[in-house]
């Protein structure tokens, strides 16, 4: 039947619907970057490298905020992707049957927690576990360790790191088990075929395979560390300088922003918190452009083709 | 539901404005909604003239009244103070504490209980020794503004330093967000010291310190010794054009040092006469404070000479004829 | 090696359950009729509750959806339909790259585009951004809900002289929407419980209100600030309300997951059994 007036409205609004979403990314990066713009200028006072962040003198040294993001986000994939890569593989290979889908649900319901109740959660036993047991625990078994000493406050760097590998191991789980069930039966079948044992057959046929693809979903982590807000918020102890014990205060750049935007209102703070922002965008669009790609790359050929079923 | 008038600013009398408010809509059928974001949010909507009126603990500076296209009254309304609050279970009398004591506290170059410098001003009590864990404010606050004034005016070495503002550098410690944070934060950590207002150590059972003024004597926020400081500032300056006045550090020998105005913004010719009138039908309702809400809330009253001359500058500065 | 492996998966599930079991615990106990009915008392007075904030909750994700699902289930519905075109490719791959990003920056955006010009917070300025978060949620959960839709059902409907539109529409969508629905529901309750994006803009409100031009209360904001009060019966009322976020995500999600089995085994079964539903 040829194509009417309708069809025509029906595929206008379907494809108008479809750009609305790379639209929607061009207008965050181009919105935010045109309002980072006057940090630019040599005098805003806005600078990467700068260790300061004095508003009322109007110094916006973004280096703290940024290191503390790029540390607790480095230090909580170390804890999550040994974790949920371990996770993944025994929800897709190793356990019974009846028990993976069980598995697979508990994991995708940690994945779905509000950012603001592991926030609660973490406030009201993370915390105090640390600073009445952990922190004193590790002072005393490390006593000239730089990297725990200092007053042991509770809310700290370590806190975030914590809090921050829990919310992500569930996403690296999530991911990396899709990526695990998607290798084809047949480097299996001929792996068992060869004689391998379970483990071995993990290992040398299925791992390798899929080895992109976790890769992949280890960095979609990264990702959502780099990002996260109100939990790190709630347990980081929210203090503008460069750590150098894992028991200091600290800030990300995620942090600052849900601080201090509400309140900004010199234009100077509000171009910094804004370039704040830029740093932030930049960051996590690489890093999650980044593991989707490789992540579409294992489960099918081409970027962005469809995944799934058939 | 209808709504007479907006408001919008600090968040120190929140607690208090919320009870007034409530109070007058059930009283005058008059309801005014207001949102407790900061003073430095407060004062930028009323700028704008996205509000009927602003509250502020910071009093606006003359290059802000200078880029207001209309002039802005600030109206005092209650007294504050900003208190020292700790958690250290192994004192039973309250603590004692100097301006430059707190500065060093909050500099970083005091960091355990037992320090000399706090001995020395605490000779019965056994300070323990301990780490000292310092709290403030996260985000800007009026607070902020107030405690910093006050470390500004009493050390050379703050002053010299982080200097006064809402938003300070703090050299240390970790940041709570709002003044709930903070007490949240002093409530959980033994060890901790922090800054609050009064009222949030009171309804929470914190305990406050008490402060040597600049007579020498060591004062606690009771509502008396704040309102000794209001009185005799505003006597030594009764000549002052307005009454953006800061209270830190007065003189008297009853005076606590670390007490502030909060006040109202009004732009009578922005908001026009019958939000105005409405406005200071208010105002003398609150400052009259028939049902005590002020101290019930461990807020500390105008004493009634100060609210005289509040609402006497008031009515002049709103009765001036219109422009043509 | 599988010893350890067990160990990872373990501890990988100890902070879910250490989670799940104390907001069921004392979220469960903090449950009170004051807190549905009530909004917030004045500061330290008991007796308050959070009903401003579910109702804001509901109405900024009301605002929400209004940007979020036609645009949504329009996007889906392309994703699936010309699926191996250029801009479906590009816009699947954005659309995942756009979940992960943090949901902070649609709150800047919405504030520069909204609460900047018009000086002051707002609820529509929330539901702006929760809407842009919904998006590509609703998408790629529609596109995936239309895919089971097996292609003999759109052959035999353009067979009989439906045209293109009415096909998509009436036939493949109506028969995918069981599906859609609740994969639209589960995108819902994830963005009820975002808090991030209202911080500056719907900016949370004492009292209540359901002006959408005024600062409205939301949930997630009150369990925010009610974490790091000091008052205990406000700590209590997060408790409260982190389990109602979690009741309503759980039991959306368990929901979702049944039925999409269901609808699975009920397409895969062939075209002749689609009338069932």
């Amino acid at each position: 039947m040829p194509e009417t007036p309708a069809d025509r409205a029906y595929r206008g609004y379907t494809t108008l619907s479809a750009i609305a979403i790379p639209a929607l990314v061009c207008v965050l990066a181009v919105l935010i970057a045109r309002a980072a713009l006057p940090a630019l200028a040599a005098d805003s006072g806005v600078s990467v490298i700068g260790r300061t962040w004095d508003v009322g003198r109007g110094q916006f040294g973004l280096l703290p905020a940024l290191v503390g993001t790029l540390t607790t986000s480095f230090f909580a994939l170390c804890i999550a992707a040994p974790l949920g890569l371990g996770a993944a593989v025994v929800a897709a290979e190793l356990a019974p049957r009846p028990l993976r889908a069980p598995l697979a649900f508990l994991l995708d319901l940690l994945a779905a927690i509000p950012s603001v109740v592991y926030g609660l959660w973490a406030l009201a036993v993370v915390v105090p576990l640390l600073r009445t047991r952990v922190m004193p625990a590790l002072a005393d078994a490390f006593p000239n360790a730089a990297l725990v000493a200092g007053p042991q406050y509770g809310p700290s760097m370590l806190a975030a790191v914590l809090v921050l590998a829990i919310m992500i191991l569930p996403y690296i789980s999530a991911v990396a088990r899709e990526v695990l069930l998607a290798v084809p039966r047949t480097q299996r079948d001929a792996a068992l075929a060869l004689g391998a044992t379970r483990w071995e057959m993990i290992r040398d046929a299925v791992l390798p395979y899929a080895r992109t693809g976790l890769i992949g979903g280890v960095m979609l982590g990264l990702g959502r560390a780099l990002g996260e807000t109100m939990a790190v918020t709630m347990v980081i102890g929210n203090r503008h300088t460069l750590p150098t014990s894992l028991f200091e205060p600290g800030y990300t750049l995620s942090s600052l922003l849900a601080n201090e935007f509400g309140e900004a209102s010199a234009e100077g703070h509000v171009s910094a918190l804004m370039a704040a922002a830029c740093l932030l965008l930049g960051v996590t669009l690489l890093v999650n452009g980044l593991a989707q790609w490789l992540v579409w790359r294992t489960q099918h050929g081409r970027i962005g083709d469809h995944r799934g079923a058939d | 539901m209808r709504v007479d008038l907006t408001g919008a600013g600090a968040t120190f009398p929140y607690p208090l404005y919320a009870r007034w408010f409530n109070e007058y809509a059930q009283e005058t059928n008059v309801r005014v909604n207001y949102q407790s974001i900061g003073s430095g949010g407060g004062i930028r909507q009323v700028l704008a003239n996205t509000v009927d009126f602003g509250a502020t603990d910071v009093p606006m500076s003359d290059a802000d009244l200078e880029r207001s296209r209309t002039p802005i009254i600030h109206v005092p309304m209650v007294l504050g103070a900003v208190g020292i609050t700790y958690n250290l279970p192994e004192i039973t009398r309250p603590l004692r504490l100097s301006g430059e004591v707190i500065a060093a506290v909050f500099l970083g170059t005091i960091t355990r209980w037992n320090d000399p410098r706090l001995v020395a001003l605490n000779p019965d009590a056994t300070l323990p020794d301990r780490e000292l864990l310092v709290v403030h404010r996260a985000d800007g606050s009026g607070t902020s503004y107030i405690f910093s004034d006050y470390l500004t005016a009493v050390s050379a070495a703050w002053a010299a330093g982080p200097g006064r503002g809402r938003e300070v550098l703090f050299p240390v410690g970790i940041g709570g967000k709002g003044n709930e944070g903070v007490a949240g934060q002093v409530k959980q950590m033994p060890g901790s010291l922090g800054y609050l207002e009064v009222v949030y150590a009171r309804q929470n059972r914190l305990p406050v310190a008490h402060i040597q003024n600049r007579a020498g004597r060591f004062v606690s926020p009771m509502p008396y010794e704040v309102a000794s400081a209001a009185t005799s500032v505003v006597d030594a300056q009764s000549s002052a054009k307005d009454l953006r006045i800061s209270l830190v550090n007065a003189p008297g020998p009853q005076s606590y040092p670390i007490a502030s105005f909060t006040w109202l913004l009004i732009a009578p010719d922005a908001i026009g006469p019958r939000k105005t009138a409405q406005l200071v039908a208010f105002v003398r309702w609150a400052l009259a404070d028939q049902n005590n809400a002020a101290s019930t809330l461990g807020y500390v009253a105008l004493p009634g000479s100060l609210a005289d001359i509040v609402l006497d500058r008031l009515e002049q500065a709103t009765t001036t004829p219109p422009r043509p | 090696m599988q010893g350890l492996l067990w160990t990872a998966a373990m501890l990988a599930v100890l902070p879910l359950v250490a989670i799940v079991t104390h907001i069921v615990g004392s979220g469960f106990a903090a449950l009170s009729t004051s807190l549905f009915f009530k909004s917030p008392a004045p500061a330290g007075v008991s007796g308050g509750g959070m009903a401003n904030g579910i109702a804001g909750t509901l109405l900024l994700v009301a605002m929400a959806s209004v940007i979020g699902l036609p645009f949504g289930i329009g996007a889906g519905l392309f994703l699936a339909e010309r699926a191996g075109t250029r801009l479906a490719r590009i816009t699947r791959f954005i659309a995942d790259v756009l979940s992960g990003l943090p949901s902070i920056v649609l709150g800047i955006v919405a504030w520069e585009l909204i609460v900047r010009p018009s000086g002051q917070f707002s609820a529509i300025a929330g539901g702006v951004a929760l809407g842009a978060l919904m998006l590509p949620l609703v998408a790629r959960a529609t596109e995936e809900m239309v895919r089971l839709v097996p292609n003999a059902l759109r052959e035999s409907a353009l067979a009989l002289g439906y045209s293109q539109w009415r096909t998509s529409l009436t036939v493949v969508l109506r028969t995918a929407l069981p599906g859609v629905l609740t994969a639209v529901l589960v995108a819902l309750a994830r963005v009820a419980g975002e808090t991030a994006p209202l911080l500056f803009t719907a900016l949370g409100n004492a009292y209540w209100s359901l002006n959408p031009t005024e600062p409205i209360a939301a949930l997630p904001l009150q369990i925010f600030s009610y974490a790091q009060s000091p008052y205990d019966d406000q700590r209590a009322q997060a408790w409260a309300g982190a389990f109602l976020l979690l009741v309503l995500i759980a039991g959306l999600s368990l929901i979702a997951r049944l039925v999409v089995r269901a609808r699975q085994r009920l397409l895969r079964a062939g075209p002749s059994r689609t009338d069932a539903s």
